[in-house]
């Protein structure tokens, strides 16, 4: 599995913001003592990616081990600052011995140097050494700093060989071979830049395991007030220094621009200064940053036109276009015009968000536009919410909403990203919306809804357990007498399940909404003045529902399980042994590897756009939303790959087995004497005819027929993935900060990711793991098509609707040890974003739909599971061709 | 035998067995019924305050009961025995006043448990280690006694690793042959035990295995201080532990998971002492011998294990069962990784190699 390498990925971010010599801002909140400040700033580093936190506190007025050990113990009592280690900072030992002496994790020191000599600088490296800490080795000795390649390269190996002869684990030496300032006008320091690079090739190839890291900001330094070159130089900077093998450095966690984003010609002129390329190299970068100031402004100027409007117009202008950059600043704008803070939401802010809706309804605006929109508005809601609690403390005026909705993700399942859009665009057509988040109690849900007197409650759920749990939450709102509508969601509902199922155990409303675009529609008609009407239709259309849903039920003829077996495929095996068995497992697998196997279809389709990628971005309605879309998902995922938001971790398994009638007995051995476990497999039940007995592609298919019977070295396999290690996180980051845009695309892309992983590890399965496509070259677009040999079902899934298998696989894979990944007592999958199934390496091996069983294979399957028949119907409900009730 | 004898064969058992450990010590003394004037005795009758709970105490004052209930364990079949010092450092000490007595429990301790050692020893020539037992202190370093002031701490790394240093001292003269720092909740007060125990090292010229336990303290899957497991172990890697391992809190059914976890990562021996189950509503313990052996013996045939043991609760019966349970399994292979600089804060972070 390759592809093409991020340049940041194996880059340790090591955040800068939490150092004095380089941030007044935090030098004057260490100084007037505000550590409540200073940790906010830790925090944001942390919330901007960075793997490791530096902390320095050297200025004069500073007392160093008092200010470092107050600091560091504060961050001991923040787990969300404290997650990171920390890189310990000083040029004062005392200092740096301060901070070891509060820090429970792993640290790195930063630094030690020879500059006063070896017997001191091998002391304080045996006292890091058994502080357990790192430590960042400066290029320095008792001639000075090392300023040219030469120099470099003489003092770190000098200092590496001292190290690793006294026992120091070359793995633990980080060196910093100083980046110094360039295009400074002093010839000599035109090659600091070029040495740099040379020094850093020479350690990471001759000194092994040791590191380079440097604080980069550095070498821009003569171009103070030029942001925009100093973005450009760093960008172009760690390019060739990564390139080099630089692996670590001191960096603004919160902007890092790639080297391909730098303008092309700027870049050039970079490069030419950095490189040292040509004698005017200083004087052509001058001069182009010039021309920059100036393009850059009038570009500016155009773009802010609809900034000379009125208040009233630019708020809504911002709505419409999801722009958040100055809407703080209207906002409070239009609250200092208006007479109460409320009016500026009833006014100008509801106003915007009706031609967001009326756009949304007339197929103008796109769901992921919308989102955005709804993201500005909860920023403008959030500025003016302290005003508003200010005026009722004030004056006793509360504010009123259109209504208010208690939604959740049922209990036992973990998906939300449907539940979380259909929120944020009632949100913005005024509901007030209190989202109790996922596997969701009954009782939690219903006392919720009691408490703060909700006047809907919105169920979700993707995984078919959660069915039945539905279900129970409508026959509890029975029996709590209560009348409140309810609602119902999610992938795997359905107007017929919830006509037959859901709607009879609940006398109150009960409605089922197919997706965002139809929850206002028919949340404005329940709470508004439609009710009764809308009601009364409801009632009617499911009554429809259950009598087509019990007539077609009867016409769909089974044939008996015996005869369905009969007409099994007529399979011949010809089995091949995977390279190994047993398990093997991926621990925090390189996210970059598996971006060349996405398939972006379904993101679009979960933003409620339809259509095949890439056609879908020239699709003449939805190409511009499905374009910006795309463009917003790219640059995610291009930080979230670099700064590794996520893990992906996985696990995948080889055994010997064999079908035993509908069943796979996996075996301890090759000896296939003592079964290791035993897989259940559902039989199609369909008629397809009598003439296509043994007839291909007629046949009553059982994922088991794909393993030969005993008698012949047959094998299956089994895997899963995830990519959503930390995704959690991720999303509530963007909450808590208003962005649901954000959050939804960051859950939508790692559904991808862990998708792109188990596509990835499938082909590296029948390539080398397995190897029985060894010659298998196929195109993305065939991958996508499934146009290989071989299957990766998943239980829940058409070819074994059964989730409760998901438990053998997970036994056998030790899957929550090896990957983080753990079921749900519905047997969902957490972290939502993974991917599980079985390896089936025959040939004729197919994905099929089991369909309708009968309830002579219901009774079989519960015997071979040791079940009862009810526990069997229970989990089978979605596919029985019979009501168990009749 | 000597030590550095005793520690080659012991380490040659290792290598193809799964060690047993004893089990708990307060379970036992709870059955003597003692009074205040037991733990008093005759030596500490004028003290002016109760010191009825010191167990470590007791052998001082009461070392014929602490060699028996080694002996008890050593008879059950174990190859380690634990000295009664899990809350004999200075720091701890002090709550009782007794802060100018934790060398010399230290030193009695572990010759109390060396010469029941050395009885079994002279039977049968099989090696019986004394692990000296290090527990976590009252204080912690990481984290404040008070909620309102979370930058507070009621003492430093260096008095800390001064405590841990003295403690070492008494053991390694009392002829303890490993160092046990065990049932950490804050990895900080560990670091701060390793320094002690290098402290004296230097000044001893005797160099003894370490052995560093971890306790999840509860279904998060972190220490108090709030580290995984992973995390616990970046941040004592550096010690070259002779074995790590978790201990206490959890019962075996719970600590199964956080186990499996550190078994992958660690490049030295596994050990795992659970508590036998969770307290009960009654302060009791539900796990009985047998409902344990079932869980050790799955341990064992995943591969996770190296030394067995059992925390609060266990009984020389749980022992029995536990060896029973673990007997002829092959031990657990220690992982091998790549060099890879292995940070951590709460959570572990691994550069790239």
């Amino acid at each position: 599995m390759t592809a093409a390498p991020n340049p940041f990925a194996n880059f340790v971010i090591v955040g800068e913001r939490t150092n004095v010599t380089g941030s007044a801002k935090f030098r004057k909140l260490i100084e007037a003592d505000d550590y409540a400040g200073a940790l906010a700033v830790a925090r944001q580093q942390v919330e901007s990616g960075a793997n490791v936190l530096d902390v320095n506190v050297d200025a004069a007025m500073i007392d160093g081990p008092a200010a470092m050990t107050r600091f560091l113990n504060l961050i001991a009592s923040e787990p969300d600052i404290a997650r990171i280690p920390l890189m310990i900072d000083s040029s004062k030992w005392e200092v740096i011995e301060a901070g070891l002496k509060c820090a429970q994790g792993k640290s790195i020191v930063n630094s030690i140097s020879m500059k006063e000599g070896e017997e001191k600088f091998l002391e304080q490296a045996r006292r890091v050494r058994r502080y357990g800490a790192a430590a960042v080795v400066m290029a320095f000795d008792e001639q000075g700093q090392a300023d040219t390649a030469k120099r470099k390269i003489e003092i770190s190996t000098r200092a590496y060989r001292l190290l690793t002869d006294h026992g120091f684990p070359p793995e633990d030496i980080i060196f910093d071979p100083n980046i110094f300032a360039v295009a400074t006008g002093i010839e000599e320091h035109a090659d600091y830049a070029k040495a740099f690079f040379e020094a850093t090739t020479y350690i990471r190839a001759e000194l092994p395991h040791a590191h380079v890291s440097g604080g980069v900001s550095n070498v821009s330094f003569s171009f103070r007030g030029n942001e925009a070159v100093r973005e450009a130089m760093h960008a172009v900077f760690l390019y060739h220094a990564i390139r080099a093998g630089m692996d670590m450095g001191i960096v603004n966690a919160g902007s890092l621009t790639l080297y391909d984003d730098v303008e092309p010609k700027l870049r050039e002129r970079v490069e030419d200064v950095l490189l040292n390329r040509r004698g005017d190299a200083t004087d052509r970068l001058l001069e182009f940053a010039e021309t920059l100031k100036g393009a850059k402004k009038k570009e500016t100027a155009r773009d802010l036109a609809w900034r000379e409007k009125p208040v009233r117009e630019r708020l809504s202008h911002a709505l419409v276009q999801g722009l958040n950059e100055f809407i703080v600043e209207d906002t409070e704008e239009a609250r200092l015009q208006a007479e109460r803070p409320l009016h500026v939401i009833e006014g100008p802010l509801m106003d915007g968000m009706s031609i967001v809706g009326d756009l949304f309804g007339a197929g103008k605006m796109f769901l992921p536009q919308v989102v955005k929109s709804a993201r500005v508005m909860k920023q403008a809601v959030a500025h003016l919410v302290p005003h508003m609690e200010e005026e009722k403390q004030r004056t006793g005026l509360a504010s009123k909403s259109n209504g208010k909705i208690v939604m959740a993700t049922v209990k036992g399942d973990v998906h939300d990203i449907g539940k979380n859009i259909v929120g944020v665009v009632l949100q913005c057509n005024g509901y007030e919306i209190d989202d109790l988040g996922v596997m969701v109690s009954c009782d939690k849900i219903l006392d919720r809804a009691v408490e703060i007197g909700a006047d809907a409650i919105g169920l979700s759920g993707l995984i078919t357990p959660s069915l039945d749990e539905m279900v129970f939450v409508a026959s509890e709102m029975q029996r709590r007498g209560m009348k409140l509508p309810l609602l119902i969601g999610g992938a795997t509902t359905s107007r017929t399940h919830t006509a037959v199922k859901i709607a009879p155990a609940y006398k109150g409303p009960t409605l089922y909404v197919t997706d965002a675009s139809r929850a206002v529609p028919v949340v404005q008609r329940l709470l508004g003045g439609e009710r009764e009407a809308l009601i009364v239709e409801t009632k009617a259309d499911q009554a429809a529902a259950r009598e087509s849903y019990l007539a077609g039920q009867d016409k769909r003829p089974r044939v008996k399980l015996a005869q369905a077996r009969e007409r099994g495929p007529q399979l011949k095996y010809a089995p091949v042994r995977p390279s190994f068995l047993g398990l093997r497992e991926y621990s925090d697998f390189p996210l970059e590897e598996l971006l060349p196997y996405i398939d972006w279809t379904p993101f679009f389709s979960s933003w409620e756009l339809t259509g095949r990628f890439p056609a879908i971005l020239d699709d003449a309605i939805v190409g511009e939303a499905a374009g910006g879309l795309y463009k917003d998902a790219r640059a995610m995922l291009e930080k979230l790959v670099a700064e590794k938001w996520v893990r992906a971790n996985g696990v995948v398994g080889f055994w010997p087995a064999n079908s035993d009638g509908d069943d796979i007995v996996l075996w301890n051995n090759e000896k296939r004497r003592e079964e290791r476990a035993r897989l259940f497999t559902l039989r199609q039940q369909m008629d397809k005819g009598a003439s296509g007995v043994g007839g291909e592609g007629k046949a009553n298919f059982a994922l088991a027929d794909f393993v030969a019977p005993q008698g012949s070295a047959d094998y299956i396999g089994a895997f899963a993935v995830t990519a959503g290690i930390g995704e959690q996180e991720v999303a509530q980051r963007f909450r808590s900060a208003n962005d649901d845009y954000s959050a939804i695309m960051a859950q939508a892309l790692c559904d991808r990711l862990a998708e792109a992983f188990a596509e990835a590890l499938h082909a590296n399965v029948r390539r080398e793991l397995w190897g029985y496509a060894a010659e298998e070259t196929l195109s993305h677009d065939e991958l996508l098509l499934e146009k290989y040999r071989g299957i990766r079902p998943a239980p829940g899934y058409p070819a074994q609707p059964d989730h409760t298998e998901k438990r053998t696989l997970f036994d056998l894979l030790e899957v929550r040890e090896r990957t983080g990944i753990s079921l749900t007592e519905s047997y969902a999958m957490t972290p939502p974003s993974s991917v599980s199934g079985l390896y089936f390496a025959h040939p004729r091996a197919e994905y099929f739909g089991v369909g309708r069983i009968g309830r002579d294979q219901v009774e079989d399957y519960a015997q071979r599971k040791s079940w009862d028949v009810a526990t069997a119907e229970r989990w089978l409900a979605p596919i029985l061709a019979y009501d168990p009730q009749r | 035998m000597n030590r550095t004898q005793r520690l080659k064969k012991l380490n040659s058992e290792l290598a193809r067995r799964i060690l047993i450990l004893d089990g708990a010590m307060g379970a036992h003394l709870q059955g003597f019924g003692l009074t205040s004037n037991d733990f008093h005795g005759e030596r500490f009758v004028e003290h002016p305050m109760s010191l009825k709970g010191d167990n470590d105490l007791l052998v001082l004052t009461q070392p014929n009961l602490i060699a028996r209930v080694h002996e008890s364990y050593l008879s059950a079949g174990v190859d380690i025995v634990s000295t009664n010092t899990f809350n004999a450092t200075r720091i701890s000490q002090a709550e009782y006043s007794l802060e100018d007595v934790a060398y010399e429990i230290n030193l009695e301790a572990a010759r109390i448990a060396r010469a029941a050692c050395d009885a079994s020893e002279a039977e049968d020539g099989r090696p019986r280690a004394v692990a000296g037992a290090m527990g976590p202190t009252t204080k912690l370093l990481s984290m404040s006694p008070d909620v309102g002031d979370p930058g507070r701490r009621d003492v430093d790394f260096d008095a800390m690793a001064k405590g841990y240093e003295e403690q070492a001292l008494g053991l390694i003269e009392g002829g303890a042959d490993v160092l046990l720092i065990e049932t950490i909740t804050d990895t900080l007060n560990a670091k701060s035990a390793l320094w002690g125990a290098w402290e004296a090292f230097d000044k001893t010229g005797v160099e003894l295995p370490l052995w560093i336990s971890g306790t999840i303290t509860d279904r998060s899957g972190r220490t108090l201080s709030g580290q995984t497991v992973e995390a616990f172990y970046n941040s004592v890697r550096h010690a070259k532990p002779w074995a790590v391992g978790l201990n206490c809190a959890l019962g075996p059914a719970e600590m199964r998971a956080y186990l499996a976890d550190l078994a992958r990562v660690a490049e030295c021996a596994v050990s795992a002492y659970p508590n036998a189950g969770l307290p009960n509503a009654m302060g009791g313990y539900d796990e009985t011998p047998h409902s344990m052996e079932a869980h050790y013996a799955e341990w064992a045939r995943a591969g996770l294990l190296n030394v067995a043991g059992g925390c609060c609760g266990t009984t020389p019966e749980h022992i029995t069962h536990m060896k029973h349970a673990v007997e002829g399994v092959t031990p657990r292979v220690a992982a091998v990784h790549e060099a890879r600089l292995r940070l951590a804060g709460l959570e572990p972070f691994n550069a790239a190699a």
